[in-house]
């Protein structure tokens, strides 16, 4: 191993650690504000890519219809809702966000030529497709049972894995795809060439996570989500609905989730089964922060990445196991440290 | 008292008739879910485009899905003997889930096809082997196909990386004995993830080596990302894959960066520029026609063929069979075990399947060519 070799092995585990750093960061945001371990978190990553590149073939994304679906089941609920609570105004909000939203985006996706559009645009379709499906998954998934015990709600957190995964198969085929990048262009940094999508990678989550804090730090809606955070009761007492906080840190991390795939999908091959492995690691980095400390999980993930990548140089048959067995000193370490807590408010 | 004598010959009647047209029941498992899906979905589509009668007897097809799962896979084997009372099953796509079966079909003296490629799967024939038999070509009969190539383009190094599965482990212990017996030095040996976003590490390894060639033992679409970073960092011996990757998928994701790799596959990748005078070339044509029509343009894989050639097998055993019992008997399920093993000259998409007590898949040379990949699309190298 020369110093060129560890400087490519450094940069390949930077640019996946970053994207691990987002995965972390959304995994700790939705556990420490709804006391969900997000499983499906990784299932964005693979919806967010493939939809692009079916937008890319110039194909109607099949997401767009479980975007429908699931907004007439949601509208089902509430409309019903609203209805008996003698609320009638609120039905157009409602079926304005559940309904005509999805319908208009087919609308746009099957009269605009959207195949031809710059990629930025493409990209914005795609996540137009992909993240409402977190508010709406919060919805109709964990709203219901948001008082339940943490280990139900893991439990129905793997269901909704299992299921998203089954649908991706369905949606998107069992081979994988790749978009082009965003930019051909490479850089001379010493003796390493960097290539321009690996910047974008690295400079979007450094972008991404400065937002995310000046969310949570400067907006009334950041500090509404960081009050649910450290006390659910108190923040709901100071009429901080619990309900409207589930649904944007859903929205958040469907968020993260789909623009990690964007930003990966130009490097990697993407599967519909992809996005599993690549939120396992995330979750890897949030353990390192305890699932609750946001800059110790974007460490872990720059840990986890590099570790990663020379691994997979040192003994690459065994690569998975040394990456996930890093959790088992970490939570010793972590567990000798810290002191217990007894869970459940 | 009259009804009940009336009901009775009504009964009988029936049953009288269900044996005169016993239907011959084929049971089918397929991987069309999980990690194999990628393989089990062209063969379930097959199964639709099978002949739905044989010898004069209607063929039932019930398809199931395993989910690439070895208990699922163990599960329907049971389900389809012992509830559907199948005659014959076929199945499943890998190699774990085709070799448990093999217990569950013996026991219950049921014919079995595998579409699964490891060589244990019928060898050697032995008691419980001797009611299985399977279409893929050994993974030994394609590395030597690739070793030939590269002794004689005057290759001395290669490295090899592979899948962290099975697979990778199968090709490397078939490539690496044939290697050494032909004086190839085995340079670098790595391993990936199907789903890993990155194999810089392994490739840089690789590189370090120095290799005339590097082989790439990985299936589908997985197997493009090691060529396209040996690519990105600038290797420039060849490149060879192995047959897991002849679909159309993996050329729209790999591009441009696939050009000039060269892959030893079944003869149906290349069908239409075969030798007329080739007996596989009409039937692969035929199957690649009658799956084109179902499911467009371009959508045939090789994967497919194989379930394919399970049916073209069925379709010659069968009429023999059926001389000597009624299909649903135990009788008949010998029969047809029999008849399978006799099978002689019976062109299939992969090639020409003669079989014998002890080879059960009866492949020979005929079933593999060398391909290149030039301009985007698969080329006969001859």
């Amino acid at each position: 191993m020369d110093f060129q070799i560890a400087m490519l092995l450094g940069q390949d585990g930077i640019t996946n650690g970053a994207i691990y750093a987002l995965l972390a960061l959304a995994l700790v945001l939705v556990f420490a504000v709804t006391r969900v371990i997000f499983i499906p978190q990784g299932e964005f990553v693979s919806y967010g890519a493939l939809t692009l590149v079916m937008i890319q073939a110039g194909a109607i994304p099949a997401t767009v219809w479980l975007l429908l679906g699931a907004g007439l089941l949601a509208a089902a609920l509430d409309v019903r809702l609203a209805l008996r609570a003698g609320q009638p105004g609120r039905l157009v909000r409602l079926l304005g966000w559940y309904v005509a939203y999805p319908l208009a985006l087919v609308a746009l996706l099957y009269t605009l030529p959207v195949k031809d559009f710059p990629m930025a645009a493409q990209i914005l379709f795609a996540l137009a497709v992909v993240v409402p499906m977190g508010p709406l998954m919060y919805r109709l998934i964990y709203q219901p049972i948001a008082a339940a015990p943490v280990l139900v709600l893991l439990i129905v957190s793997v269901a909704v894995h299992v299921a998203m995964v089954g649908l991706g198969l369905l949606f998107f085929g069992a081979e994988g795809s790749r978009t082009p990048p965003f930019s051909e262009a490479r850089f001379e940094m010493g003796p390493v060439m960097v290539s321009g999508q690996t910047i974008w990678v690295v400079v979007s989550s450094l972008v991404l996570i400065v937002a995310l804090y000046q969310f949570f730090e400067r907006t009334l809606y950041g500090k509404a989500l960081r009050a649910t955070a450290i006390n659910r009761v108190g923040a709901r007492l100071m009429g901080i609905s619990p309900a409207l906080a589930g649904r944007l840190t859903f929205f958040l991390a469907a968020l993260i989730g789909a623009l990690s795939g964007v930003l990966i999908a130009p490097i990697t091959t993407i599967y519909y089964d992809t996005g599993f492995l690549i939120g396992l690691k995330g979750f890897v980095a949030a353990i390192v922060g305890g699932l609750a400390s946001y800059p110790m999980a974007a460490a872990g993930a720059l840990l986890v990445g590099l570790l990663e990548a020379f691994s997979s140089f040192w003994a690459s048959a065994h690569k998975e196991v040394i990456v996930f067995t890093l959790i088992i000193p970490v939570l010793l370490w972590r567990s000798l440290r810290g002191r217990h807590v007894e869970e459940e408010e | 008292m009259k009804l009940r004598t009336s009901v009775i010959a009504v009964l009988g009647m029936a049953f009288a008739a269900g044996a005169a047209h016993a239907d011959i029941n084929v049971g089918v498992t397929v991987s069309a879910t999980g990690p194999a899906a990628s393989l089990g979905i062209p063969e379930k589509n097959t199964f639709a485009l099978m002949p739905t009668t044989i010898g004069g007897e209607k063929v039932n097809y019930i398809v199931l899905d395993d989910a690439s799962d070895t208990t699922a896979a163990v599960k329907n084997t049971r389900k389809l003997i012992s509830e559907d009372k199948v005659d014959i099953v076929l199945g499943s796509t890998v190699s774990p889930n085709s070799l448990a079966m093999i217990d569950v079909v013996a026991e219950s003296g049921t014919p079995m096809i595998s579409m699964a490629a490891s060589a244990r799967i019928v060898e050697p024939v032995d008691d419980k082997k001797r009611w299985v038999f399977k279409t893929p070509q050994n993974d030994a009969q394609m590395s030597t196909a690739i070793i030939e190539h590269m002794t004689n383009s005057g290759v001395k190094t290669v490295a090899f990386i592979g899948f962290a599965d099975a697979y990778g482990e199968g090709w490397y212990e078939q490539f690496s004995s044939v290697a050494d017996a032909r004086k190839l030095k085995l340079v670098a040996n790595e391993r990936f993830n199907r789903n890993d976003t990155s194999v810089t590490g392994q490739v840089l390894k690789l590189i370090a080596a120095r290799p005339d060639a590097i082989l790439i033992a990985g299936s589908g679409t997985p197997a493009a990302l090691p060529q396209k970073a040996l690519k990105e960092r600038g290797y420039t011996g060849k490149i060879y894959q192995t047959h897991g990757v002849a679909n159309n998928d993996f050329l729209r994701v790999c591009g441009k960066d696939c050009e000039g790799t060269l892959l030893p596959a079944g003869p149906v990748l290349v069908a239409s520029q075969l030798a007329d005078s080739n007996p596989v070339k009409k039937s692969a044509i035929e199957y690649i026609t009658k799956y084109e029509a179902a499911h467009g343009k371009g959508s045939v894989s090789t994967f497919g063929a194989h379930a394919w050639d399970t049916g073209v097998l069925l379709a010659a055993a069968a009429p023999e069979a059926l001389k000597k019992a009624k299909p649903g008997t135990k009788e008949f399920r010998t029969a047809l075990r029999d008849a399978l093993e006799n099978v002689k000259e019976v062109p299939g998409a992969h090639g020409i399947f003669t079989m014998s007590p002890t080879d059960h898949l009866g492949l020979d040379q005929r079933s593999r060519v060398m391909v290149q990949i030039q301009n985007g699309a698969w080329k006969l190298v001859k």
